[in-house]
């Protein structure tokens, strides 16, 4: 099996930016993840959606990049929601117990009104 | 249950190889006809085992030995099972040291133990004969009953 490419998009105008991540995010794929995130969050300081819809797997490697991005963002006054996680993904972060210390949304909308 | 060979896989400790490892046992697992949540459970579990060897074991070297061996194996108590091990040539760390971290501090690192605990019905670190640490992990079909607590059970 081959590994889906991940893929890192920014799009959105207005008081929020939707990142969306499509691909696995493993040991192999995170950094990848990081350093687009970072760049992104570089860009822009206010409020982020990160669109978890075409992310078939995580392991905690991208968990800890997440974790990581938010602690960021939220230093440099913004927010971090994550919306749409394939039922696999989520439970990867209620396992961790990480589903309380992120917002966690089933849709765009209500990630940008969270 | 058909006695069926194991699955035996020589790798190398480079990241680039996790998905196609994910997608040869879930293969295996497929192809024995065990079920996709159970199969999903063990293929996160072996993924989370690998990251550590990589990372702690072999402290990010791409080019050391990894062993794996997958089997059908069967308990009196819990039926039947997978039982995956995984054999490294890194350090040897302290048994005790291997747990997951406090969930209560978010933060990255520290949540592959925890994972593979959550996933697997058991999983055993060992110091290995000859150096390299050894992690046996099972998952059943069916989940074993726990046993029961002398103050909670019923007679």
């Amino acid at each position: 099996m081959n590994e889906t490419p991940l893929r890192i998009r920014m799009t959105g105008e207005g008081d929020t930016r939707v990142i969306e991540v499509t691909g696995e995010v493993d040991l192999n794929s995170s950094p990848q993840l990081r350093g687009k995130m970072l760049e992104l969050i570089e860009q822009y300081k206010g409020r982020l959606v990160v669109d978890l819809a075409g992310v078939n797997y995580m392991d905690s490697s991208g968990v800890g990049t997440m974790v990581e991005l938010k602690r960021r963002v939220e230093r440099q006054g913004g927010s971090v929601v994550l919306a749409r996680l394939q039922p696999r993904v989520r439970s990867v972060f209620e396992i961790t117990q990480l589903d309380k210390f992120f917002t966690i949304v089933d849709d765009l909308d209500e990630a940008r009104r969270a | 249950m058909s006695e069926a060979s194991p699955l035996e896989l020589e790798l190398i400790s480079d990241a680039g190889q996790l998905s196609r490892v994910r997608g040869t046992l879930r293969d295996w697992c497929l192809a024995h006809g065990w079920p996709e949540p159970v199969i999903a459970d063990m293929v996160l579990a072996l993924d989370e085992a690998l990251t550590n060897v990589i990372r702690h074991g072999y402290d990010g070297a791409g080019d050391k030995r990894i062993l794996i061996r997958v089997r059908e194996v069967r308990d009196p108590g819990a039926g039947e099972g997978i039982e995956i091990e995984v054999r490294d040539f890194g350090k040897q760390v302290d048994l005790d040291s291997i747990r997951g971290r406090d969930l209560n501090k978010p933060r990255p690192g520290g949540l592959g133990v925890h994972i593979i605990h959550a996933m697997m019905d058991l999983a055993e670190y060992t110091h290995a004969d000859g150096g390299g640490m050894r992690l046996v992990m099972r998952k059943y079909k069916s989940t074993p009953e726990q046993p029961e607590s002398p103050s909670t059970g019923t007679s």
